[in-house]
């Protein structure tokens, strides 16, 4: 399970979280909610260790997080697949998967599950990244990610953009995932995706966690969704 | 002899520059390809290559042939430590500031040449080339109706500055092969491409970035070895090479290593004949002439992609 108890982090000078802190188990979806500039991905970005915490805490499984080399943090397992997916755009389909193999030298096997998840990217293999459609280049982010056999998967906006096809088919992945005892974090911004899939949800307001739910209790009464996303 | 012989031997003269200059100039366009650091101190290095050439020639002693294989093998070696360790004392201190590290490689430069100057001095000093056969080059002429092949006088390149040419064209091989078929080019371009995403997939990149400064330099170095037999080795030397290689590099486009070696051996070429016939200086005129003509019609560079 990931932990992260009161984070302060930002860019340069300016602060962007205050005092951040959400759990994230195993095997559970937890969707990250918020407007935008809320501090969703720079949350994410604190996770994996992009930004220096000024204060707080950030443990896996009890194993902390926050003092490690950017590089290390990866290899506890943690899959990152950022916002506008970030993919290594002049790298081959192959050559993209073949560095999340190298993460935490995930046996050949692991490839193979993970290719049998996204048949599609099978018969791009030789094809460099930027050639590849929307939906392709997000299948590609997923499975990069999947490939270093996480314990904690971060998801920032996966769907965005995508066509309804394709945003079924990470869902379903997403939720593979889940039931396979993975821990989630998703930022997601569409209110109908969150509340299918959530377990809870926290919602985030000027680099604030200011609530949060089950996503039981949300599918019954989906107010705090409408009051935080201000929809 | 006629004006064939002239352009021959003008464009062998030309492709030993070339060779040497695309070397160095990998390097400089590698560094900034991955790391995004413009590197002035990168004539510093090739003429620290040179000046370790002599160095440890004069060290083996007796054979020549030793001592400059130790030369070609030792001198890229110790450069490339000597950058990582710049690299890790004093550019990853700076994050790798654009601004800040262009002031910093500048200090570098200086240090590195007023230290060559207080322990090597400011002599020119050869090294013997290995093997230096001359190689006369034959020339065909019309004579009483047919072709006839004759030995032009002057006309001779050596069999050392063959090798330059075989050697620099083997060494660029080996790079690319490294960039696009080894794991450590693959971490290489993953880097270059999205740093932050490559740490987030376990990429050690400060380890990459060191690595691929030691690399750049030692190129330079190895293009300092090289010319050194035909070229001495002076404290001052790196500064024209930095030049040139500058020229190249925006020419063929940063970070392009194809545009490169293409830029190498135009503007390697154009100063060999351009400076046979007419006069160096106009070479370095035409040459700086088309740098700022690229700036302004093409300032990606010949092969160099638009910034996204």
């Amino acid at each position: 399970m990931l932990r992260v108890e009161g984070i302060d982090a930002g860019y340069g000078r300016a602060q962007i979280l205050r005092g951040v802190s959400l759990e994230a188990p195993a095997g559970r979806i937890t969707c990250l909610m918020g407007r935008n500039g809320a501090g969703k991905t720079t949350t994410m970005k604190a996770i994996m260790g992009f930004l220096p915490l000024r204060a707080g805490r950030i443990t896996l499984d009890g194993e902390d997080l926050g003092h490690l080399p950017p590089h290390e943090v990866p290899r506890r397992g943690i899959g990152y697949v950022p916002q506008g997916r970030r993919l290594f755009a002049e790298l081959t389909v192959a050559q993209n998967l073949e560095i999340g193999m190298m993460t935490r030298r995930s046996p050949p096997e692991v490839l193979e599950r993970v290719l049998s998840l996204f048949p599609r990217l099978r018969e791009r293999m030789d094809q460099r990244a930027e050639t590849l459609s929307g939906g392709e280049q997000q299948m590609l982010a997923m499975a990069r990610a999947l490939c270093l056999r996480p314990r904690l998967l971060l998801l920032d906006e996966p769907t965005e953009g995508l066509q309804p096809s394709m945003i079924a088919l990470i869902r379903q992945v997403v939720e593979r995932m889940r039931d396979e005892g993975v821990a989630i974090l998703l930022v997601e911004q569409r209110i109908d995706a969150v509340l299918s899939i959530a377990d809870q949800v926290v919602f985030m307001e000027n680099g604030r966690v200011v609530d949060g739910a089950a996503g039981e209790a949300l599918r019954a009464d989906p107010g705090p969704l409408h009051r935080y996303l201000g929809v | 002899m006629d004006f064939g012989p002239y352009l021959l031997l003008a464009s062998l003269e030309g492709a030993v520059l070339a060779s040497v200059l695309a070397l160095m100039a990998s390097g400089l366009s590698l560094v900034f390809g991955v790391m995004r650091v413009v590197n002035v101190a990168h004539g510093e290095f090739y003429m620290l290559g040179a000046v370790l050439a002599w160095w440890v020639a004069s060290l083996a002693g007796g054979s020549v042939v030793l001592g400059f294989v130790l030369a070609l093998v030792l001198a890229p070696l110790i450069v490339g430590a000597i950058a990582a360790t710049a690299d890790i004392v004093v550019l990853r201190r700076l994050s790798y500031d654009p601004e800040r590290t262009i002031v910093a490689t500048i200090g570098l430069l200086y240090i590195i040449q007023q230290l060559t100057l207080m322990s090597y001095g400011p002599e020119a000093r050869p090294v013997v080339a290995p093997f230096n056969t001359r190689l006369a080059i034959p020339w065909f002429e019309f004579a009483d109706g047919g072709l006839r092949m004759y030995w032009p006088w002057g006309l001779s390149t050596t069999s050392y500055k063959l090798f330059v040419i075989f050697a620099a064209v083997a060494v660029l091989l080996g790079i690319r092969v490294m960039m696009t078929r080894s794991r450590a080019g693959l971490l290489m371009r993953a880097t270059q491409q999205d740093r932050e995403i490559a740490q987030a997939f376990g990429i050690p990149v400060e380890r990459v970035y060191a690595v691929v400064f030691g690399i750049g330099a030692g190129l330079a170095a190895l293009a300092g070895v090289l010319i050194v037999p035909i070229q001495q080795a002076h404290y001052l030397m790196g500064l024209d090479a930095l030049l040139l290689s500058f020229i190249v590099v925006i020419i063929g486009g940063l970070g392009s290593l194809a545009g490169t070696v293409i830029a190498a051996v135009l503007i390697g070429m154009s100063e060999g004949i351009i400076s046979v016939f007419f006069s160096p200086t106009l070479a370095k005129i035409i040459a700086t002439l088309l740098v700022a003509f690229v700036l302004v019609f093409r300032p990606q560079g010949l092969m160099g992609k638009r910034v996204r």
